[in-house]
């Protein structure tokens, strides 16, 4: 049996600034992972619905527009609405650090701001997923 | 979630986490199988291949999108490659389907190939079984950007189609045998840029070069881009299918899927079986001798295949 770890790479809102999240996207191909990324301006609605469809194990999202505080959450939400809220939530992009403490009570299981080494998402996607034996 | 009363009530996660099942080779998933496998063999499977960049994921988003506007479910199963190194893989497909990605009807799954190499994921099969089980009425399996020889699609699919795009005129010549043999229609996609008149051409002249009876492959100019032409390409599809059932080749066509089902699964069981003899300590000592030229591949081969059947 050969488990693969499957990582949505999503985008929401109006940010059209993607390079970090492509980066991402190749860091996760790197380490073994099949990442499926949305492209840009998401809905939250869309994101979830293909983070179901597609049976990922973590959605992280990257934002640079500011929204995060309102499109995260949403995220979280509507995967719960979708009985999918065992799926790893993790964000990134240009948040302020008084905003983590809110995107964590809110269901976004950690944040990573600008400068933050690729194994450190690697590493943190590894140790988080859940993976059934 | 009781995953095999979700799949036969098309519900979307239980889908999702079907094929996630058959992907991994997890025996819970041999065991959805079993349990829906009765009520399969209603969907119609197409498949569509091609270079990359001719334009595939675009043109399945489009057929999917008129398919649902008909009140039709459509399943789509697109592959990309995994890397050969990491194991991982960029599943891009879906970037140009997001027009139909929030359509209620249209569920979309990518699949990397995971070292497979005929343009297909090796539980593509199985995935297609779910879809069919789960109330889809087409299915849609996208290869992996294809050249010659990745001509698993065909073993999948009731029709295949083979997607090109304007310049690629010396390449269809070389490509005579292969993907030239397994396409039932052949679609020329960027139909509004120039060449495309020369390419359709060149692909009719190829065709006629072939000796089959029955059905002629017709050769069909659209835009995904544009969204001009779609429609032809859907009742040429049809067409397709009728043919198959007035000849009783769509009858014999279901044994030989049937047959590839077992194949498929013989195959994953023997291969385990085969890695699992080949990592034993004392075949390790075996293994040694081949490379110092001792032994040879042939005979090591011979002894672990007869060992395998003894323990079995």
């Amino acid at each position: 049996m050969e488990q693969k770890i499957r990582v949505l790479v999503a985008k929401p809102g109006l940010d059209g600034h993607d390079r970090g999240a492509k980066v991402l996207a190749r860091a996760f191909m790197d380490a073994g992972m099949e990442v499926i990324y949305t492209g840009i301006r998401r809905t939250p609605e869309q994101i979830a619905e293909v983070a179901v469809q597609e049976d990922v194990d973590v959605v992280a999202l990257s934002c640079l527009s500011g929204a995060h505080n309102t499109l995260f959450p949403k995220v979280v939400d509507l995967l719960k609405e979708k009985g999918a809220d065992d799926i790893l939530v993790m964000g990134g992009g240009v948040i302020p650090e008084d905003d983590i403490p809110f995107l964590k009570e809110h269901g976004i299981s950690e944040v990573f701001g600008p400068g933050t080494p690729l194994a450190t998402c690697v590493d943190y996607i590894r140790s988080h997923v859940k993976k059934e034996a | 979630m009781d995953v095999k009363l979700g799949v036969l009530a098309g519900d979307t996660r239980a889908v999702a986490r079907a094929i996630t099942w058959v992907e991994n080779g997890d025996p819970r998933g041999a065991e959805v199988i079993r349990g829906v496998y009765a009520s399969t063999g209603r969907a119609y499977i197409v498949g569509l291949t091609g270079s990359p960049g001719a334009g595939k994921s675009t043109l399945v988003s489009r057929l999917a999108a008129l398919l649902a506007a008909r009140g039709q479910k459509v399943g789509i199963l697109a592959v990309d490659p995994s890397s050969p190194f990491s194991g991982g893989a960029i599943l891009g497909d879906r970037v140009r389907m997001f027009d139909v990605a929030l359509t209620r009807d249209v569920y979309i799954r990518s699949m990397g190939t995971r070292g497979a190499l005929g343009g297909l994921n090796r539980a593509t099969r199985m995935a297609a079984r779910i879809l069919d089980a789960a109330g889809f009425d087409w299915i849609f399996v996208e290869t992996v950007g294809a050249g010659q020889a990745e001509v698993d699609v065909h073993d999948v699919a009731y029709t295949t189609a083979v997607v090109m795009a304007p310049g690629m005129g010396d390449d269809i010549q070389a490509m005579k045998a292969g993907i030239m043999e397994i396409g039932d229609l052949f679609i020329i996609n960027k139909a509004d840029h120039d060449g495309a008149d020369r390419t359709a051409t060149q692909v009719e002249s190829v065709l006629q070069l072939s000796m089959t009876t029955g059905w002629n492959p017709p050769v069909l100019k659209v835009s995904a881009e544009l969204n001009t032409g779609i429609d032809n390409v859907v009742d040429t599809i049809e067409r397709h299918h009728t043919h198959l059932v007035a000849s009783g080749k769509l009858d014999a066509l279901k044994i030989r899927m049937a047959k590839l089902d077992v194949l498929e699964i013989l195959k994953a069981r023997l291969a385990d079986m085969m890695k699992q003899q080949l990592e034993q300590p004392a075949v390790q000592v075996e293994l040694e001798k081949v490379a110092s030229k001792q032994s040879d591949p042939y005979s090591l081969a011979d002894i672990i295949f007869e060992q395998s059947w003894r323990n079995t």
